[in-house]
C-alpha cells in the first residue's frame, strides 16, 4: 500500500496531521506532504473530508504464492518440558487452520522428543515435525535457524507462528531473513482476512499507544512471534490422532561455532512469570526498596509471583526480571493485583491477557482502577497486611 | 577493535499522551530521543574498544536529516565517527528492509569485528533489525545481552538473558550483539566531548545509491510487511470501585475473588 495526495483536492486543513500516529505528514504552504516517517499505514485516507489521500497497492514484486499450505508452529522446549506459548500457537493455529481448510503441524527439535509430539497432537497438531540432535538440546540461533529454515523449505506452510519468547524472537527474524519473507513482532491478536484469505496480524506500537495490523501480501510464509499468554491452548485430548515425521537436517561446522560456556537459573525465581497463575505486582506507589517485601508477603500468600512496573524497577527496588508491560514481560494470570501501579498504557499492554485484574490504589481516576475489574480506593500499606491475613487463614480454613 | 553501533532515533513514547476527545496521539512537545537500549550498545561498544586498548566505535543511523543530532550526542559520548544515512528511498522501511540498508552501509565501512544493537526501539519493539542484519552479514548474534567481555582478540564472552536466568555465551568475532539496559550505565557526555562531537568527529551522511543498495530491496518497496490499518487500542476492565473502610473492602474483595475459585 502507497499513500498518495493528491495537492489538487488538499486544502490545508490539518486535519490528516491529527489521525496521523507516525507524526509522518507536514503542511507545506497549506498543502499536506507526507515526509519521511511514513509507513504508508492508510490511518490518513478517511481522515480527509476532501478525498485528497488516496492508497494504491503496494509496489512489492510479486512472488509464486501458490503451493504454500497450513500453519506451521514452532514449539519451543525449556529442558525437555515445552513452552506452554507453544500450545497457545497450536490454539490459535487449529483455528487459523481450519479457516484455511489447512493442516497444523508443529516443528519440535532436541532429544527425547515423542512425549513432547504426543503432547502437541494433544493439543491440535496435525502433523509434527521431530528433528533429533544432540546440538539442538540447549538452544542457540544457529543451528536452530538452520533446522526451522530446512523444515520450512521442506514443508512449505502458508503461515509460521514463533512464540515471542527470548528465544522465539533471536531465532524467527534470522529464520525470515533467510527465507526472505516478512516478520510481525509480537502480535497479540492473528485473524484471516475474508476474500483475499490473509493472515492480519495485529500488535501493539509506540509502547502500546496504537494497535497496529500488519499484512505480508506478497511473500511466503506470512511468519509471526506471538505474546505468550495471549493466546489459549485447547484442552488435551489424548484421543486425537496425528503424523509424526522425523527430518533428518544436518548442522554444518559454521553453526556451531558459539558455544554455551554457563547457565545460570535465577535463584529466586520460583517457576516462569508468563507461566504465573496468580501476580501480585507493585509500582511507584509501593514507596520504597523495603516496602516491597508487602508485595512478596502477599504473593507468599496467595503462592503466586512477584510482579513491578517499570517504575519500581527503574527505582532500584526490584529486578528487572518482574517487569510487567510493553518492555518487560507480558503475562496471563488468572488473578493480577495491581498494587500502586498508575496503569500506563505500555504497562496495560503486558496484562492484556490477564483473566481477573484487582487494582489497589489511592487514585480512582488513574487508568490502572479503570482497566481493573474491581478496585480498592485506598493506602496499599493498609490493605496488603489486610488482605494476606485473609488469604493466609482462607487457605488454612481450606486445609481443616 | 573496530566496533560498529547501530542507533535509532525515537520520539519518547513515555511522553506519548493520547487526546480524550480525538482519541488520537498527543505529538505536541513529544521530544525525540535516543532510542535508550542504543545509548547502552555505544556505552558497551566504547568500554570493550577501551579493554582492546584501541581501534573505533562507529556509529551508524538510518533517518531523516533531523537523526543528525541523535548521532551527535552518542559522539559526545565519546564515539569515533558516525554515518547518517538518509535518503527517500529508506522511507517506510520494515525491518528486513532496514537491516538491508544496514547491511549495505556496513559493507560500505569495510572492515569490523563486532556489531552491537539495542535489543529493540522502544517505537517499534520488534528486536528483529539486529537477527536479520547478522543474518545479512552472516555471522553470529547473541541477542539479549546484559555484558560482555573479551576472552581473546578473537573471542567474545556475553552474558545473556533468558527466560528461566542466564547464559554465557563465548561467540568468535566478528559478531552480532544486541543489548539490555542492564549491560551497563552509559556515560553523561562531558563538555569536552560535546565540542568534540560538533567540531573534530568525522560525520558522514550517505544515501542509497553511494552505499550500492539496489532500490527493489529497501524502503517500501523492500518491506515484505505493510501495515494495514492502525487503530487505539480498546479499554478493558470495568472498574468496580471498593471504597471506604480497609478491612470491609478486603472481605468484600476476598469474597469476589473467592467466587471466581481464584484462591
Amino acid at each position: 500500500m502507497t499513500i498518495r495526495i493528491n495537492k489538487e483536492k488538499c486544502v490545508g486543513c490539518s486535519a490528516c496531521l491529527r489521525a496521523c500516529p507516525y507524526d509522518a505528514i507536514d503542511m507545506i504552504d497549506r498543502k499536506a506532504f507526507l515526509n519521511a516517517s511514513c509507513v504508508h499505514c492508510g490511518s490518513c485516507v478517511d481522515s480527509c473530508s476532501f478525498k485528497a489521500i488516496d492508497s494504491v497497492a503496494g509496489s512489492v514484486g510479486k512472488t509464486d504464492l501458490s503451493g504454500f499450505k497450513g500453519v506451521m508452529v514452532f514449539a519451543e522446549r525449556r529442558g525437555e518440558v515445552l513452552a506452554k506459548v507453544g500450545l497457545e500457537l497450536l490454539g490459535r493455529g487449529r483455528a487459523l487452520a481450519d479457516a484455511r481448510g489447512a493442516t497444523l503441524s508443529a516443528v519440535v527439535a532436541g532429544m527425547r522428543l515423542d512425549e513432547s509430539a504426543a503432547q502437541l497432537i494433544a493439543h491440535g497438531a496435525d502433523m509434527v515435525y521431530l528433528v533429533e540432535d544432540p546440538e539442538l538440546v540447549e538452544y542457540r540461533t544457529a543451528p536452530y535457524a538452520r533446522v526451522l529454515t530446512g523444515v520450512i523449505r521442506e514443508a512449505k506452510p502458508e503461515l509460521v507462528l514463533i512464540g515471542a519468547t527470548p528465544t522465539g524472537r533471536d531465532l524467527a527474524p534470522r529464520v525470515a531473513n533467510r527465507l526472505r519473507t516478512g516478520l510481525t513482532a509480537d502480535c497479540t491478536s492473528l485473524d484471516i482476512e475474508e476474500g483475499t484469505g490473509l493472515l492480519l496480524q495485529t500488535r501493539p506500537a509506540f509502547g502500546g499507544n496504537v494497535m497496529a495490523t500488519i499484512v505480508c501480501p506478497n511473500h511466503r510464509p506470512q511468519m509471526s512471534t506471538v505474546r505468550p499468554g495471549v493466546m489459549k491452548p485447547l484442552p488435551a485430548d489424548k484421543s486425537r490422532k496425528g503424523e509424526v515425521k522425523k527430518m533428518k537436517i544436518s548442522l554444518k561446522p559454521a553453526d556451531l561455532t558459539a558455544i554455551i560456556r554457563e547457565v545460570a537459573l535465577e535463584t529466586t525465581l520460583r517457576a516462569d512469570l508468563s507461566e504465573a497463575e496468580v501476580i501480585i505486582a507493585g509500582g511507584r506507589g509501593v514507596g520504597g526498596k523495603a516496602q516491597f517485601g508487602l508485595i512478596e508477603e502477599l504473593a507468599d500468600a496467595f503462592g503466586g509471583q512477584v510482579g513491578a512496573s517499570r517504575a519500581a524497577v527503574e527505582s532500584g527496588w526490584v529486578a528487572h526480571y518482574h517487569q510487567i508491560g510493553q518492555t518487560g514481560k507480558s503475562v496471563s494470570p488468572r488473578l493480577y493485583i495491581a498494587c500502586g501501579i498508575s496503569g500506563a498504557v505500555q504497562h496495560l499492554a503486558g496484562i492484556a491477557g490477564a483473566d481477573y485484574v484487582v487494582a489497589v490504589n489511592r487514585d480512582p481516576e488513574c487508568p490502572m482502577v479503570k482497566a481493573a475489574d474491581v478496585a480498592i480506593i485506598g493506602d496499599l500499606h493498609q490493605v496488603i497486611p489486610l488482605l494476606a491475613a485473609e488469604i493466609r487463614s482462607l487457605k488454612k480454613e481450606a486445609v481443616r | 577493535m573496530n566496533i560498529i553501533v547501530t542507533i535509532k532515533q525515537v520520539p519518547d513514547t513515555n511522553d506519548v499522551r493520547i487526546d480524550p476527545i480525538t482519541g488520537t496521539l498527543i505529538r505536541e512537545g513529544v521530544p525525540s530521543i535516543v532510542n535508550p537500549e542504543d545509548r547502552h550498545a555505544v556505552e558497551l561498544g566504547l568500554s570493550l574498544r577501551d579493554e582492546a586498548g584501541g581501534g573505533k566505535v562507529t556509529v551508524i543511523s538510518m533517518g531523516p536529516p533531523q537523526a543528525e543530532v541523535a548521532l551527535r550526542q552518542v559522539l559526545a559520548m565519546g564515539a569515533d565517527e558516525a554515518v547518517l544515512l538518509s535518503d527517500r528511498a529508506f522511507a517506510g522501511a520494515d525491518t528486513l528492509a532496514t537491516a538491508c540498508t544496514l547491511y549495505h552501509a556496513v559493507k560500505k565501512i569495510g572492515v569490523f569485528d563486532l556489531i552491537i544493537c539495542g535489543r529493540q526501539a522502544i517505537d517499534g519493539d520488534t528486536a528483529q533489525v539486529g537477527p536479520q542484519l547478522a543474518e545479512f552479514l552472516n555471522i553470529p548474534q547473541v541477542t539479549y545481552s546484559v555484558g560482555a567481555r573479551l576472552e581473546n582478540s578473537k573471542t567474545l564472552l556475553v552474558k545473556r538473558m533468558t527466560d528461566v536466568g542466564f547464559q554465557t555465551i563465548a561467540v568468535p568475532l566478528p559478531a552480532l550483539v544486541t543489548c539490555l539496559k542492564e549491560a551497563n550505565r552509559p556515560r553523561i557526555p562531558t563538555l569536552r566531548g560535546c565540542m568534540d562531537a560538533y567540531r573534530e568527529r568525522p560525520f558522514h551522511v550517505w544515501d542509497a545509491s553511494y552505499i550500492g543498495a539496489p532500490v527493489d530491496d529497501i524502503g517500501l518497496r523492500g518491506s515484505p510487511t505493510q501495515v494495514r490499518r492502525t487503530f487505539q487500542p480498546s479499554p478493558r476492565g470495568n472498574g468496580f470501585l471498593l471504597t471506604g473502610d480497609a478491612q470491609d473492602c478486603v472481605l468484600r474483595l476476598v469474597g469476589l475473588i473467592h467466587e471466581r475459585g481464584l484462591v
